[in-house]
Formats: structure tokens, sequence, C-alpha cells
């Protein structure tokens, strides 16, 4: 069964941007797309394990902070090396000015 | 026949190199041919995680499936001896040969060595095995001494303090890490250091080192005496030229190659820590750089251009250093700026933006814990790549958002 989970603030991600969110021992990432639509990922980049909200969101592009391993947020979508490995997505729905995700 | 390109040095320029020529489609014959006999691996970590972790395991870069997988042909083990430029052939002291059509030289560079000094406890880092035969003395009880406050010896001394080693570092000049690193921000990693406990010594040359059965013994020219389990050895490394040397092609600190990484031989091309290349961003000042990222970009423009593109180098200068709990990273090349200006972003946490004097941004260095830094660094990197000339009040102010000001 889906179990969704409160993971922040609407306004506490500024558009076109990422905030880390633990819960349950995993780190995921909630993201905010330029057009107002959030997105949730795993948190951990899938070469290093560096935590993607320190990177920075260009459009439907989280970059990792340490190697510039870049994904599609929207879909998790791996761009090319050093990443190869896809990241895992989560659904996401907004309601009561919350962010949640469906883990 | 099919074409064969073929790529001398199997680390990173030369194995993101190999599997880009896949990635663009190149569907005929390639080669990487390393003179180590391991695949090929990151050597980032082997200052760091490689000397903190409870096991050693190398980070392969390309396991041998996947290079199978991506049809590329690796010869480790194989040290190139000579090119036959007008033979289309490398080959090797055995007399075993390999043909090519095009060549990548990414032979990376090797660590400067201390004239004079000999023995089994003194040491050097730069593969696995030197890896490995400094992890034997990092633990309590033992006492490495560093020779060289550049990154290799920091890092080292870092790591080596959080196995419990007693540390002590020598640096020849007044300050931590002259080339590259502004002294404020070389002041913060000298005095995490010191809170570290390593010991350091300032302005002092080596007279000589003894390797001896038990230790060795540094001894500084002023005389003073330092013994050690090991000694670590980080001056700097020097550019494997020798085959390309040999083979007629220009050196200029590095194997010198245009801004489409070509050397004077049109199937000849080089890439990484090799090779001097010019920069236009500075007005074409011929640079050679050691990172990680270079070796990454310029492993994937040599494979683009083997295939034609024609692409010129227009990367910004970027690389990291992680000590303790803090990273260090820096964008562009500081020595082109003549003021500077700061930005706070808490937890201690800062950046320096470095301006040119007709105002151009032209080197972000940043300091923080983790990944404090990076975002407003990879900023900062787009607009030096755009020649931006930000407002130095903006860039002072925390409050300011950087990516307002690369869309400005």
């Amino acid at each position: 069964m889906t179990e969704w989970i409160e993971a922040c603030g609407a306004e506490d991600v500024d558009g076109e941007d990422v905030i880390r969110f633990d819960h349950g021992g995993r780190v995921y990432a909630i993201y905010r797309s330029p057009e107002d639509t959030y997105f949730a990922t795993d948190g951990l980049c899938t070469h290093e394990q560096i935590s993607l909200a320190d990177g920075l969101v260009m459009d439907d592009i989280i970059e990792c902070p340490k190697h510039n391993g870049r994904f599609n947020y929207k879909t998790g979508e791996a761009k090319g090396a050093p990443v190869c490995v896809n990241l895992r997505i989560y659904p996401v729905k907004v309601e009561g000015g919350s962010v949640f995700i469906a883990v | 026949m099919s074409q064969h390109y073929v790529i001398v040095g199997a680390g990173e320029a030369g194995a993101r190199a190999a599997m880009a020529l896949r990635e663009q489609g190149f569907d005929g014959d390639v080669t990487l041919v390393g003179g180590e006999g391991h695949l090929p691996y990151e050597r980032p970590p082997l200052s760091k995680e490689g000397m903190l972790a409870e096991l050693f395991a190398a980070k392969t870069i390309a396991t041998a499936e996947r290079l199978a997988e991506a049809g590329i042909g690796f010869r480790g083990g194989f040290v190139v001896d000579a090119i036959d430029r007008a033979g289309k052939r490398l080959e090797d002291s055995d007399g075993r040969a390999i043909r090519f059509d095009k060549l990548l030289l990414a032979t990376g560079a090797a660590p400067r060595r201390l004239p004079g000094v000999e023995g089994d406890r003194v040491v050097y880092l730069r593969t696995i095995e030197d890896a490995l035969r400094l992890r034997g003395v990092l633990g309590a009880g033992r006492h490495l001494a560093v020779i060289g406050g550049g990154f290799i010896g920091l890092e080292l001394a870092a790591s080596a303090r959080q196995r419990g080693a007693e540390v002590t570092l020598i640096e020849a000049l007044p300050r931590l890490l002259s080339r590259g690193v502004p002294e404020a921000m070389a002041r913060q990693i000298e005095a995490r250091h010191l809170a570290g406990g390593v010991t350091l010594v300032f302005g002092e040359g080596i007279a000589g080192i003894a390797s001896g059965a038990e230790s060795a013994v540094v001894t500084l020219a002023s005389g003073r005496r330092i013994e050690a389990d090991l000694v670590l050895v980080g001056i700097g490394a020097v550019p494997n030229v020798a085959l390309a040397e040999k083979a007629g092609l220009a050196i200029e600190n590095g194997i010198a190659v245009d801004r489409h990484l070509a050397t004077g031989d049109p199937d000849i091309l080089a890439a990484g820590d090799c090779c001097s290349f010019p920069l236009e961003i500075y007005g074409g000042r011929r640079v050679r750089l050691e990172s990680w990222r270079n070796a990454q970009d310029q492993g994937n423009l040599a494979a683009r251009n083997m295939l034609g593109a024609g692409e010129a180098i227009s990367s910004v200068p970027w690389f990291w250093s992680d000590q303790y709990e803090l990273t260090l990273q820096i964008a562009g090349l500081s020595d082109e700026g003549s003021t500077v200006v700061r930005r706070e972003l808490g937890d201690g946490a800062s950046i320096l933006f470095h301006l040119a004097a007709d105002g151009r941004l032209v080197a972000a260095s940043g300091l923080g814990v983790g990944n404090a830094v990076a975002r407003d660094i990879r900023l900062a990197e787009m607009l030096i790549g755009k020649r931006a000339t930000p407002d130095p009040g903006a860039l002072g102010d925390a409050g300011v958002k950087l990516k307002g000001l690369l869309a400005a």
C-alpha cells in the first residue's frame, strides 16, 4: 500500500531548486521545477552517494555537486558519465501547502 | 579494413575517451593501453576514502565487463616504448606492436621526485600500490612525515590524523597551497590542520633523508631532524612526455596541443594531465591542469575531435580537495584576478570571487563543510565561462542568488 509522507512545506523549496528530506533511514530530494511543479527522487547520487540537494537545478536537470553527474529529476534518467544508473523517482502531491511523497 | 583508434594511458582521461568514442557511435576498433596492470581506476580516492576505509577497494572506472560490452580492447601492463609515426604503430620494449589510425596520448603525470633521495621509507602517491604502502603505516603510534603542503600532502595528512597517526608536514614556503589557492583560504586550511593535530613546519628546505631499516630521518636545512616511520613526498607532478618527445612532438610544460587537443601530427591528440593547452577565456594563456574534471572533459572532447568534430576547449578549470569535513572547490584561475570579493554562506562557509581589472569574474574559490559551496561555485563557473562582469556588491551579498546574475 502506498504510504504518503509529508516531506516539506510547498514554500520551503524555491522555484528551480531542491531540498533534502530524510525519512526512515533514506535520503530523498524534493524539487520544485521552474513551472512550480514538485518532484521527488532518491537523494543520493547513484555514482558516489553524494547528497544531490547540494547540487544545482537548471530546468529539468539536477547536477551532482561533486562530480557533475546529471539527472533529469522528472524522470530519474541519468544523462551520461560519470553517472550511468538512473535515479529512483517517487510520486508527489501537494495538499494544504505541504508536499507529500509516496514511498 | 576498419579504423583502429588507440588510446595510450588508462587513467581518467584515457578511459573516458574510450567510452566516449562508443557513446559518439564510433564503430571501428578501440584499444585502451594501460601501463599499469590494473583496470582503469579513479585516483582521487587514493588519498581520502582509500586511506580511511576499513578495507581498501580500488574504485574502478570501467569493469572488464563494461569494457567488453562497449567493445573496447584493454591492454593492461603494456608499456609503450615508442611511437612509429610514419608506420602508424606503437611498440613496447619487447617488440610487440599495436597499429593505429588515430592515437590519443593520455599518459598522465608522475610525482615529482625529490632529487638524491632514495629508500624504502620514502614514498610518493599516484598508484594503488603507493596507496597500499601508505595504508600500512597510518595507524596509532606511527609517525608520518609529509614533505610538501600541496593537495596530496594535505589530504594525506588529514587521512593519517583520522587514522590516529602522528603527522609532521614540512613546507618550503611560508604558507600552504601557494599554487592556485588564495592565502586567506590557505590560512583557514592551515588552522584546520593545526586543530587536527598536524605539526606544521614552514619555510624549511630538506637537507636530506636517511631511509633506514627501522625508520627514516628527515634532516631540514636548519639541521633539525624529524624521525618518521614513512616519508610521503608530495611536491607536485611532472607530465609524462618522454614518449611524445621521442616521437618528435612539441613539448611545452606537457605535450603541446592546440585548442582542439591536436598535436602537430594530425593523427595524434593528447588529453588530461600530460598536455598543455591554450585557454581562450584567459586570452589563450597556455596551461596544464592536473584535475579529475579536466581529465573527464578532455577525454570527452578528444573522442569527439578524433571523430572530426573540430570542437574547441571551452571548459573553465575546476577542482576540489577534501580534507577532514572540509571541501575546497575552485573554478577558474585565481591569479588572473586583481581584486577579491568575499561572500559568507553561513556555518563558516565562504566564497572568494576573483575579479580582473576590467570587472570580469575570472575565478571563485570556496571552502566549507561538505558540499556547502558546491552550488555557488558551479554557478560561478558558468559566469566565468560567459565572461560575465557581475556587480561586486551583488557577489558579496549572500542574499543575492547567483543564478539571478547568470540570467542577467
